[in-house]
This record gives C-alpha cells, sequence and structure tokens, in this order.
C-alpha cells in the first residue's frame, strides 16, 4: 500500500475558551475522496483551515506526502499542492470571470509546474471555465463576478482551485446553495478530477450526493471524531444517528 | 440607404480591452487620442506659461507624482494617509547626500529616490498585515512623529533645516524632468495595473485570503508596491529639495498627504490618470484662490465638497465615459 498523502495528527484547536477541534487523527491515502461531514459548528471547517494552516493549530500536527506542513504560511502550502475553495465564495468582485482565473495562473506553483513560462493565460482561463460549465459562447465568463448567480460563482471557485493543478484538493461546501440540475453538472467534474488521480477531501452537507461518489467518510461532532469508514457503515453507526437525529430521552 | 448611430469604439473593440480592429485612420486616432493628448500637453504647456505658473506646475508635478503613488497603493489595498513620509524621506535623504555628502544633483536625486523608498518600505513593512483604517493610521502617524523626532534631537538641522543645496541648473531642465517623470510613471504604471501582474495586485486589494489560496505571498506583493509607491513620492520629495535648494521639517506636513488623496479623489481613484488629472485642477486652483486671502480655504474646501458630491466617480472616469459614448452616423444596408 503507497504512503498517506496525508497526516492529521491529534489536531487540537481552541478558539478562546471554546475547543472547536479536539484530538482529531486520520490519514489519507493518495487518489481517495474523503468526505467530511456533521452537524453544524462541529468544526469541519476548522479541519480545512488547519490543515491549509489559514489558522494556526493549538496543537497537533499535518504532515503532507510525510513531510511536517503546519508551521509553513498558507501560500507555501498551496505551493506543496494542497488547495482549498471556500464555503463562502471568495471571488474579486471587481474582475471579469475568466480574469478570476488570472491570478492562480500568474501563482509561483503554475510557474514552476510550467518551466518558468506560463503562456497564454486568458486562453487557459477560458478553457477551465468551460471545464466547469461556463458556456465558451455565452457572454457569462466575460462579465464580472460581481454580476454572477450563486451556481457560477460556485462553479468559478472550483475552476480557481483546478487552476492550480492541485494534488490534495479540498472542497468546502462546494453544492451548498446549488440547485439538483447544477450540483448534478459538478458532480462529472469531480468524478473526471478523481480518475486523473488527484486526491479530494469533500465537506458535505448533501449526503446523498456525497455517498454517491465519496468512498470514505468522517463523521465530526461537537470537534471530535465520531465514526471513520465506508459511506454506508458509517450512516449505520449510533455515535452518528444520535449526531444528526438526536439521542431519545426517557 | 438609411442610417443609425452607432458607438465608434463598436467595432474597434472586440471583446476585450486589449484586442482591437482598425478599420481607419479616424479609428486609429479616436484609440491614440487619449493617449497622445497627455503626453502633447506635458511638452507643450510649460512653453505657454509665464514663470510664475511655470513654478506652479513644477508643483503640480510633485502632487501629481504623490496622488499617483497613492492611488497605485489604495489599488493594492493599502490607503495610505502619510504619502508625506515618502515625500520627506526622498526630501530629506537628497538634502543629506547634497548638503552632507556633496553629490551633484544628478547623483542626489535617483539616490534619494532609491535610499528613500528603501528606507520608508523598511519602515512600513512591520505593519503590512494590518488593513484598512488600522494601516491608514500608521501612515499618517508616522511623518508627524518624524517631523518631532527631527526637532526634538535636532538631527539634520533640527528645526532650520538644511539648505544651500545645488539647483538643477535651468528651469527647463526642472520643467521638462517633472514632466517627463510624470508622463513615465503615468504610463508605466497604468500599464502595469492592465497586465497580469497589475490584476494581482487588484486582486489583493478585493479578496486577499483568494490571493493568498492561489500561492501568493501577499505580504512581499505589497512589500514590492511599496517601494514602487515610495520611490515615485521619494524622488518627488528629492525633486522639490533641489527646486526649493532647501529642505526642513515641512516636508513632514500633512498638506503632502491630503491634497494627494484629494487630486486622486476629485480626479478618479483607481486609474492613475485621474489622479495626474486631479492635480493639474486642484495645484492651479490653490493658486489662484490666493487672492481672495482668508476665505482661499473656504472656496478650495467648497470646490472639493461640489466636485464629491456631482461626481462622485471622478472626473477622468467621467469624461472616459462620455468618450466611449461618442457616436457616428453609419449605414444601414
Amino acid at each position: 500500500m503507497s504512503p498517506p498523502i496525508l497526516e492529521v495528527k491529534n489536531l487540537i484547536k481552541n478558539f478562546g475558551g471554546i475547543r472547536a477541534l479536539n484530538d482529531v487523527s486520520f490519514e489519507l491515502a493518495p487518489g481517495a475522496l474523503m468526505g467530511v461531514i456533521g452537524p453544524n459548528g462541529s468544526g469541519k471547517t476548522t479541519l480545512v483551515n488547519l490543515i491549509t494552516r489559514f489558522v494556526k493549530p493549538t496543537s497537533g500536527e499535518v504532515l503532507f506526502k510525510g513531510k511536517p506542513i503546519s508551521h509553513l504560511p498558507p501560500y507555501r502550502i498551496v505551493r506543496l499542492g494542497i488547495v482549498r475553495t471556500f464555503q463562502m465564495v471568495k471571488p474579486f468582485y471587481q474582475l471579469p470571470a475568466f480574469k478570476n482565473m488570472i491570478i492562480p495562473l500568474c501563482s509561483p506553483r503554475m510557474k514552476a509546474i510550467a518551466g518558468g513560462r506560463y503562456g497564454n493565460r486568458d486562453a487557459v482561463a477560458l478553457d477551465l471555465l468551460e471545464e466547469v460549465g461556463f458556456e465558451r459562447d455565452a457572454h457569462v465568463a466575460y462579465k464580472p463576478a460581481s454580476a454572477l448567480p450563486q451556481g457560477y460563482l460556485k462553479r468559478l471557485e472550483l475552476a480557481k482551485a483546478m487552476a492550480l493543478e492541485p494534488e490534495l484538493l479540498i472542497l468546502d461546501e462546494l453544492f451548498s446553495g446549488l440547485s439538483l440540475a447544477e450540483v448534478a453538472t459538478i458532480v462529472p467534474i469531480i468524478e473526471k478530477l478523481r480518475l486523473e488521480g488527484k486526491t479530494i477531501i469533500m465537506i458535505e452537507h448533501r449526503l446523498k450526493e456525497l455517498f454517491r461518489i465519496a468512498d470514505r467518510i468522517i463523521v465530526l461532532n461537537y470537534g471530535q471524531k465520531i465514526a471513520d469508514g465506508p459511506p454506508a457503515t458509517v450512516m449505520e453507526s449510533d455515535a452518528v444517528k444520535s449526531a444528526y437525529l438526536g439521542s431519545e430521552t426517557t | 440607404m438609411s442610417k443609425r448611430k452607432e458607438r465608434i469604439d463598436r467595432g474597434i473593440k472586440v471583446r476585450s480591452e486589449d484586442i482591437f480592429a482598425l478599420l481607419s485612420w479616424k479609428e486609429m486616432l479616436y484609440l491614440a487620442g487619449p493617449r497622445v493628448l497627455p503626453v502633447a500637453v506635458f511638452l507643450i504647456l510649460p512653453l505657454l506659461l509665464g514663470p510664475y505658473w511655470q513654478k506652479v506646475l513644477l508643483s503640480v508635478g510633485v502632487f501629481a507624482l504623490l496622488a499617483i503613488s497613492w492611488d497605485v497603493m489604495a489599488q493594492t489595498g493599502m490607503v495610505s494617509l502619510g504619502q508625506a513620509l515618502f515625500f520627506g524621506m526622498g526630501a530629506y535623504v537628497a538634502g543629506i547626500c547634497n548638503h552632507l555628502l556633496g553629490l551633484p544633483p544628478w547623483l542626489a536625486i535617483p539616490v534619494a529616490t532609491v535610499a528613500g523608498a528603501f528606507l520608508c518600505t523598511l519602515v512600513l513593512v512591520p505593519v503590512l498585515r494590518l488593513r484598512g483604517v488600522y494601516f491608514s493610521m500608521v501612515t499618517m502617524i508616522i511623518p508627524l512623529m518624524l517631523v518631532r523626532l527631527i526637532e526634538a534631537t535636532k538631527i539634520f538641522g533640527g528645526t532650520e533645516g538644511l539648505s544651500g543645496m545645488t539647483p538643477l541648473g535651468s528651469r527647463w531642465i526642472e520643467l521638462y524632468l517633472i514632466m517627463a517623470v510624470m508622463a513615465a510613471v503615468l504610463f508605466g504604471f497604468r500599464r502595469l495595473m492592465e497586465s497580469d501582474r497589475g490584476l494581482v495586485l487588484k486582486a489583493v486589494n478585493d479578496n486577499d485570503r483568494s490571493v493568498i489560496n492561489a500561492g501568493i505571498n501577499i505580504y512581499w506583493i505589497k512589500t514590492q508596491v511599496l517601494f514602487a509607491a515610495g520611490a515615485v513620492g521619494a524622488f518627488a520629495g528629492a525633486f522639490m529639495t533641489h527646486i526649493y535648494m532647501f529642505v526642513g521639517m515641512p516636508v513632514f506636513a500633512l498638506d503632502y498627504s491630503i491634497l494627494p488623496i484629494a487630486a486622486a479623489v476629485v480626479g478618479g481613484p483607481g486609474s492613475l490618470a485621474g489622479a495626474t488629472l486631479g492635480a493639474f485642477i486642484l495645484v492651479p486652483l490653490s493658486e489662484a484662490l490666493r487672492g481672495i486671502g482668508g476665505l482661499r480655504i473656504v472656496f478650495y474646501g467648497l470646490f472639493l465638497v461640489v466636485f464629491i458630491v456631482a461626481l462622485p466617480e471622478g472626473i477622468f472616469h467621467f469624461l472616459q465615459r462620455k468618450y466611449h459614448q461618442f457616436e457616428r452616423w453609419v449605414e444601414v444596408q
């Protein structure tokens, strides 16, 4: 078995007196698609923020390809190949959608991948946007991001992450706020990324869609990992049922 | 054969801002006009003015540079209230180079530009993590602190300042030097802001976390912008030292911080050309109002308020919009 691409060891995060993440550990095999679920406030986004170092852990360690990364600033972690999307989309509102893509395409990571040459970034940007569902002949890719509806903004967020050719892609509630039809168009994109060998972590509330594509699920509740395993078995766990549905009181 | 009106820029611009399809010399003129006009003004204006207004023009150039430097920083998310820091630092370094070290102006000014920018960057790098009003407040306080420092320690001439700097030689050298630098800085920075690198700078202003998430070190980007903006401001200060042949505490005055912002806001922030245009309006206006004595600042303030209320987008953006709306008659088949 190949060594894990990501190791999370005893991660703890306190915000003042509140423990947002409590001793969470797991390993992730390369090429896996792992879902992270849990009720609101269970620490899912905190986990992403700690892995990508947008937030500093109180204690614990994160290793990427066997090397510790918790001491690195977030931009250095992105350069290693761990790229995330944000739950609350963060486009560059002033810029047209396709110009939003220029920022990741200007990244030192892309310079390293392309051997110092960037090529025609506008063309690459339009190709990537087409891949996530921006129709090439419609003007939507040329509109300012501030004029785009939520569905397109989510796709733009995904395209920006894909532009960086990540090895580990972390999608934070990509499906939230999208219609069933929109989710149905994004699922094949994620499946394609998997076929390309990318490792993916998906934070999701849309369990039905997630369980169709994920091969492993971690469940968080009050900052603790309460279940870890294949989708079918995880949902059978009593701890998970009680976290989602509450326990019966007598 | 019927006719209809069509915008001139339709057909010239093909979908994006940088691809053009030119069919006639008129269309070429339509595109080149706004670029050629400022250069022509920079070249011809010094020839048309008398000695007093030529001196005002030197001030216009200095304030235009400070306004451009402010605008570049603002577009990268650093709203500075202390362009006087850049101006004063350049002025003092030039003064020290010329007065104490004996360097000629043609050497003192470039040295002051680079060293001044370096010192300003060094002072502001520790506060680059601050955003919004917190960053602005620090930039406002530092020049005021430096004034008191010079006064208390009596360094570099203390309250007397340093005087007797070598002048640049002739008024024409002064005028065309500042005009050439202004044109180079204006067109250079406009080109930078329209490039992919410029997009990254604007993106830092728009959403810095998203830029970090692209693997870009925003603090390094901000440091580079700070250095570039600092160099422009420091040049303005060093130039002024050799014009007045004096440098003293007034170079850190609030005027050099506030007037560039007023120029950029009246002219239209975010375009650099607006900042330049604003300086060309406000500085001569301030001089023209001298005649009315004590009420000068009231009329000046009133003018600012009227402009900001009537044209909140700024004069340049207004003119640009109107220019794009020019129409011509075309035949309909």
